[in-house]
């Protein structure tokens, strides 16, 4: 579906994608996982063939995106990380002209209308001024309108970042049926909870590089333990707690408000901090996540 | 039952990509038109009531430094309906289309689409110029009664020719506000563009009253071509070679104007939507 290699992007002097190598499939759900500023929105951009690549090679659905951008955008779906919905527009408006722009006859786009309002459950703001809604609301409309097309490839750019977290189950549920369907959904994220629950397959990137591959289960076997115990001590004790837990366990993190330990057995390792006479303010034991991995990885946290 | 298997295609040429955007313009037309319609009734009605008749009363010029005009109002009516036009031409492309690529970003998303930027262009010039057609089309018949048109030939002829001046200042202003990063330099453009222009390219007096120098200025002038060209239509006063050959330069430049200004829109939109 979609094969990039070598895939560079510079703005002027700065290189916001240096080399990457892509492949999705028919039907996975695909995702970047990266902080702010990692390449993941200029990547989308490229692959939404709306951006030309600088360097290397990008195919989408088989065709070149600089030469043939009309007709790979005719065939994606593309929801982008800011709303550019028409705010003067109804609800059922915007999905409505959003669909002529694809060419679709007006009888076609109608249908579509009426079904997509009701996959988002939008039905009754269909009448609504778009300034109206709510930023979940915006967000699911915004997921509508990418669909109108019946897009081979659905892409999505941090589609819940911003929304509350009911407002963001409701987006991953839909984003789940599509799966179900049969939908190849790429999307970019900088939350591991979203990468761990949509994706198939994820890239992890960094200052715009690819440092690591797999399905989540993989990443996290391969570059994290199966626990970890954190624990708090209070502002500006981390320092100097650090060293008489740093033998319990092959690898520890100590960030400004915790201390992360790896173990495969975190209950085990922390009785042995109680025994020690350690007293932790709170301590947590806790699968590994993707957040470990990119800690891991890169040395920082996710999320700022 | 509609074929919901329908694909979507790319459109075959930039004409059929803007057809695309009828129906978004459509919506947008009927959000607005009932205030664009009592203002473009009005306006020109309170203008030429203030200017034309009352003012123009006190104005008993001989009619050779009118331009051949009969009287003050004949000679300022195609005036205004040249400045409609470009107020019109500029309207609809600074604060549009700075909201179209900045503030809601609504290009943004047609470029998602099969669409180019020069559909857009062409789709946002198209209303452009279909909003300064029908607003000088309501100009021409509400001064019906004060019996300012020379020929019924002549004032459908300013029709195109308001086209025309509309789209001279409509395609450069839209490069420039689908490359400007924000709207400061608009009110310079009103202010020390459009407002001097309006009052001194010949729309209310002579340009030869404002002396040697300053009259070269508001020759090379999009609005005093553009009034000159309408005030020849409406007065008849194409009757001679010379004149002949001035309107085809007046059509030839203004012609030029929209021209670049299009290749520049679409090139500007095209670096700004696609980067």
């Amino acid at each position: 579906m979609i094969a990039a290699t070598g895939l560079r992007k510079s703005f002027g002097e700065v290189e916001a994608v240096r080399g990457i190598d892509v492949e999705v499939r028919p039907g996975e759900a695909f995702g970047f996982l990266g902080p702010n500023g990692a390449g993941k929105s200029s990547t989308m951009r490229m692959v939404a063939a709306v951006s030309p690549p600088s360097a290397g090679t990008l195919r989408i659905l088989g065709l070149d995106p600089v030469l043939d951008g009309p007709a790979v955008r005719a065939r994606i779906g593309v929801c982008p990380q800011e709303d550019t919905l028409d705010t003067e527009l109804t609800v059922s408006e915007n999905l409505y002209v959003y669909g002529r722009y694809f060419g679709l006859p007006r009888a076609v786009v109608r249908e579509r209308v009426a079904e997509l309002l009701e996959f988002v459950q939008l039905t009754d703001k269909a009448k609504a001024m778009v300034d109206d809604l709510s930023g979940g609301m915006k967000r699911r409309l915004t997921i509508a309108r990418s669909l109108v097309n019946r897009p081979e490839i659905l892409m999505l750019d941090e589609p819940t970042t911003g929304l509350d977290p009911q407002a963001r189950h409701v987006v991953w549920d839909r984003l789940f049926r599509l799966k179900e369907q049969g939908v190849t959904i790429v999307l970019t994220t900088h939350y591991m909870d979203e990468a761990e629950q949509l994706t198939d397959r994820l890239v992890v990137m960094d200052k715009g590089l690819i440092v690591a591959q797999g399905s989540p289960a993989e990443l996290i076997r391969e570059h994290a333990t199966r626990e970890v115990v954190e624990l708090r001590f209070g502002v500006g004790r981390h320092d100097e707690v650090a060293p008489r837990v740093d033998d319990l366990v092959d690898r520890i993190e100590v960030l400004p408000d915790r201390i992360l330990l790896y173990a495969d057995h975190g209950e085990e390792v922390l009785a042995r901090v109680h025994e020690r006479g350690l007293a932790p303010v709170a301590a947590l034991v806790r699968r590994s996540t993707l957040e470990d991995v990119f800690l891991r990885l890169t040395g920082r946290t996710l999320v700022d | 039952m509609a074929d919901l298997a329908q694909t979507s295609r790319p459109a075959t040429g930039t004409l059929a990509g803007a057809g695309r955007l009828l129906d978004y313009w459509a919506i947008v037309y009927r959000r607005t038109w009932r205030g664009s319609l009592v203002s473009s009734f009005l306006t020109p009605l309170l203008y030429v009531v203030a200017l034309g008749v009352l003012l123009g009363g006190f104005i008993a010029a001989d009619p050779d430094r009118l331009e051949g005009a009969p009287t003050y109002l004949a000679f300022v009516v195609p005036g205004m309906l040249a400045a409609q036009a470009m107020t019109l031409g500029i309207g609809e492309v600074t604060w549009p289309v700075m909201s179209m690529v900045k503030w809601q970003k609504t290009y943004f998303g047609m470029v998602a689409t099969p669409l180019r930027p020069a559909d857009l262009v062409l789709a946002h010039l198209a209303f452009t110029g279909f909003r300064v057609l029908s607003a000088s089309a309501v100009f021409a018949l509400v001064m019906v009664p004060f019996g300012v048109w020379g020929s019924w030939w002549g004032v459908l002829l300013t029709l195109p020719t308001q086209l025309l001046l509309g789209m001279a200042f409509a395609g450069p202003i839209f490069g420039y506000a689908a490359g400007a990063r924000d709207e400061s330099m608009f009110s310079l453009i009103f202010r020390l563009g459009m407002i001097p222009m309006f009052l001194f390219s010949g729309a209310f007096f002579p340009v030869a009253n404002l002396g040697a120098p300053l009259e070269a200025l508001a020759r090379v002038t999009p609005l005093w071509h553009g009034v000159d060209l309408t005030r020849m239509l409406t007065l008849g006063t194409l009757d001679s070679g010379s004149e002949v050959l001035l309107a085809a330069i007046h059509v030839a430049y203004l012609a030029a104007l929209a021209a670049l200004g299009w290749w520049w829109a679409v090139r500007r939109l095209g670096r700004r939507l696609i980067s």
